[in-house]
């Protein structure tokens, strides 16, 4: 008797557990994107595509390309939790990339990654490449190697709406400034004599402006802009980059054939105006006219 | 081995295990301040307090630092309440770990046979007189090898603080990896930093316990 | 009243009140009462002032698919704590069998072992056996580095456990010509697993909450969902921090008490089965 009603109990809880019932679906807002919003680009998926790369080629054994990306940086590396969909130009740029390499969007499988996670994840061989924000530097070069260059941003900052104290680089000296834990931001930023707070993620830096425990928010102005207009009219850019980023795509440092596959892809889409589509259906959303696309810097 | 000797590694390094220590003595005093107010509390005659003392101890005991960290971390602000990163780190920290000593310390006030204070009361002592000629030195042999297990475990729990924002050992860590140094050598350094740290906790408590054993 | 007032029964610090303490004591419960009251209301109103209680921070919860990634992630913690706990438990008994051992080189070995991993900070441990071993597959690195650890401690409390067993019952043992195993399987270990029940569950609860360390290592579990809610909110009103440590912390208290109680209850019934087996013995 007594054993029965327990495992009654269990099983109610195994039930509970088991499917989470009582919810919305689909997508809050969802019926904002109007139809003279720009549209995203369709990609033609290569089946012919060949590469001589041992990522790729185990990839294709497994039938499924492992991307690792941000979830948390609007229009560029996006997560919409509700309904699951993942959007933003690095998302874009992921998905060309990996049409060209003979990968649809359903046999892409997203790999949250957080800025110090990445070369650890890339050189061991988590991801097959990562695509978030991910700034090409010689001591990152030292354990990945990079396609690329896609975009070029540059470090700015972001403050406040009512905040004029914080002009630019020049007027952070004694104010505290957050920013991501493993990223080229720190470096460019301590210089300036400011003081710093870090996470792991870009989001829980913003919390901490809004909250008013930090001044300002410093990153590259592409991330900052989606986060300024997700949360108009609270926040704003100063607008005064003072490094230049170049954005590349990660991958393993031995890994040469499948760099230049990478590089044909993007070369490929910056070409055929797919790159400027993706961008003014994503980080155009921010505000920003496109730029033309950088040129490819194929080492 | 030797990257720890090059370039500004060892100044790093040095602060990372001078800001762990500082973190964990702060935390640990205020471990036991709050938990033994927290004891008091439990074992007081008001119900009230009774009940805020489990409550307490309930709620911190049962909930993973991290997530600890996270409340004190984004929540406090929100309740307009703002400090360093530091400090919020030795409230989270201290008030995790005064759960801890709170329950040493009630389990060891029980383990005193009731006989000992009813004697000590019908010799006339007051309640003050009870508890710290008594009660307490009597508890305090018992409480202090489960203590030593609570005090060793602090440093060691102070390790999350490097999440959020505090530069201790293992933010140090992070940007040693980040500098692309092997991670079996920086483990070894940072594995050695925390062994002096819990040896010496260890010892700290040995001699405690040999001092109140010649008590005996 | 029975709120402010306690049985009439004396305890370790305080005689039985008399009419006049119980007063004192009624007071402080009503100040302590309005205290707490005080703080409590504080915080709320400040929480709801700062926005925390809008619908928009909460709204992220109402959806079907963040409702099964919860419930996803609490079921990636219990696997990563069913395999930790099984086998920390494994190790260590392993390590305090080794401890307990008549030969000195396995004694200094496990010995050694379970200082060093008692010591190391978990965090530190599981962020370097990713880096190292498991970046591919990082449940493995978070349950190998809680097994680690906590099969050190498990083993510690094993060893002080036989160790507390009176020195006669072993002695008596010997005495009848059974071996080391047979003492330690027949004899000390049987009798040390009472006292020692509450400090192991109280470790695996300890390995529960440890598991949450696996956000670190990209280990899908309770919290990293947590924290995905918390940073990607899915409208303008802000960051729901908080709304998410109200709602993840009570999961992880809920399961850590479940797993208390379960504990008391095989206590309960290891403690009833001895009492019968006394009585048919008498």
């Amino acid at each position: 008797m007594r054993t029965r009603r327990t495992l009654a109990v269990a099983l109610c809880a195994v039930a509970l557990t088991a499917t989470a019932a009582c919810g919305k679906d689909g997508t809050p807002g969802a019926s904002a994107s109007a139809s003279n919003a720009p549209q995203l680009p369709t990609y033609t998926v290569k089946t012919d595509a060949k590469v001589d790369s041992a990522v790729l080629a185990e990839a294709k054994k497994r039938g499924q390309l492992v991307i690792g990306a941000k979830a948390d940086q609007p229009f560029l590396g996006w997560e919409d939790l509700a309904s699951g969909d993942r959007s933003g130009f690095d998302i874009e740029i992921a998905k060309m990339i990996a049409a060209d390499l003979g990968f649809t969007p359903q046999q892409i499988k997203w790999q949250t990654l957080v800025s110090s996670q990445r070369e650890p994840a890339i050189s061991k061989g988590q991801i097959d490449f990562y695509v978030g924000t991910y700034s090409i530097n010689d001591e990152r070069k030292k354990s990945v190697s990079f396609a690329g260059p896609y975009y070029i941003a540059g470090q700015d900052l972001l403050v406040k709406a009512d905040n004029k104290d914080i002009t630019g680089k020049d007027s952070v000296a004694g104010k505290n400034v957050c920013t991501a834990t493993g990223s080229t931001s720190i470096k460019n930023i301590q210089q300036y004599n400011a003081k710093i707070t870090q996470f792991d993620t870009y989001s829980a830096c913003v919390d901490k402006l809004m909250s008013g425990e930090v001044d300002a928010v410093t990153t590259d102005d592409a991330i900052l802009k989606g986060y300024a207009s997700k949360f108009a009219p609270k926040l704003k850019v100063v607008g005064q980059p003072f490094t230049e980023e170049r954005y590349g795509v990660g991958l393993n440092k031995d890994d040469a054939a499948l760099r230049t596959a990478i590089n044909d892809a993007i070369k490929a889409h910056q070409d055929n105006g797919d790159w400027k589509k993706a961008y003014d259906a994503t980080l155009g959303l921010s505000g920003s006219a496109a730029p033309t696309p950088p040129a490819l810097d194929r080492y | 081995m030797g990257f720890l000797f090059e370039d500004d590694n060892f100044a790093l390094f040095r602060d990372g295990f001078l800001q762990t220590i500082e973190l964990s003595a702060l935390s640990a005093l205020l471990a036991l301040l709050l938990g033994t107010l927290l004891a008091a509390f439990r074992v007081s005659p008001v119900p009230v307090l009774r009940a805020f003392g489990t409550t307490w101890v309930t709620l911190f005991r049962n909930t993973p630092l991290t997530l600890l960290f996270f409340a004190v971390e984004f929540g406090l602000p929100a309740l307009d309440v703002h400090f360093s990163h530091l400090t919020f780190a030795v409230l989270a920290l201290g008030g995790y770990t005064a759960s801890f000593v709170c329950e040493v310390l009630r389990s060891g006030i029980n383990t005193v046979p009731l006989g000992q204070a009813e004697a000590a009361r019908s010799l006339g002592m007051t309640f003050g007189q009870t508890l710290t000629l008594v009660v307490l030195p009597q508890a305090a042999r018992t409480v202090l090898g489960p203590m030593s297990s609570v005090f060793i475990a602090l440093p060691r729990n102070s390790a999350i603080a490097g999440a959020f924002s505090v530069g201790e050992l293992y933010s140090a860590q992070q940007t040693f990896s980040e500098r692309g140094y092997s991670i079996f050598s920086i483990f070894f350094w940072v594995a050695c930093a925390y062994l002096v740290i819990s040896a010496t906790v260890a010892a700290l408590f040995r001699f405690l316990e040999t001092r109140l054993a010649v008590a005996r | 009243m029975s709120l402010f007032t306690r049985a009439s029964t004396a305890s370790v610090l305080y005689d039985a009140p008399g009419p006049k303490a119980r007063a004192r004591y009624r007071l402080f419960g009503v100040l302590a009462l309005i205290a707490i009251a005080g703080l409590l209301w504080y915080a709320v109103t400040m929480l709801s002032d700062n926005g925390q209680f809008d619908a928009g921070l909460w709204d992220a919860f109402q959806y079907n698919t963040i409702q099964q990634r919860i419930v996803d992630g609490l079921l990636a913690t219990l696997e990563a704590f069913g395999l930790a706990a099984l086998f920390s438990l494994a190790l260590g008994a392993l390590l305090a069998a080794g401890q307990l051992s008549d030969h000195r080189p396995v004694r200094w070995a496990c010995t050694s072992v379970v200082q060093f991993f008692r010591a190391m900070p978990l965090l530190i441990l599981i962020v370097a056996l990713y880096y190292a071993f498991f970046a591919k597959d990082p449940m493995w690195a978070l349950v190998l580095g809680l097994t680690l650890y906590n099969g050190s401690v498990q083993a510690e409390i094993i060893r002080s456990g036989v160790n507390a067993v009176p020195r006669g019952q072993g002695e008596a043992a010997y005495a009848l010509g059974m071996r080391k195993n047979q003492v330690m399987a027949g004899i000390l270990v049987p009798q040390a697993i009472r006292s020692m029940l509450p400090s192991m569950i109280g470790q695996l609860v300890v390995t529960l909450k440890d598991t949450s360390l696996g956000f670190i290592i990209t280990y899908h579990e309770l919290l990293f969902v947590g924290k995905a809610i918390a940073s990607q909110p899915i409208n303008a009103a802000g960051f729901p921090y908080i709304p998410v440590v109200l709602v993840i912390g009570p999961i992880y208290v809920a399961m850590c008490l479940l797993l208390t109680a379960l504990a008391r209850w095989i206590e309960a019934r290891g403690r009833r089965g001895a009492n019968r087996r006394t009585s048919a013995a008498a």
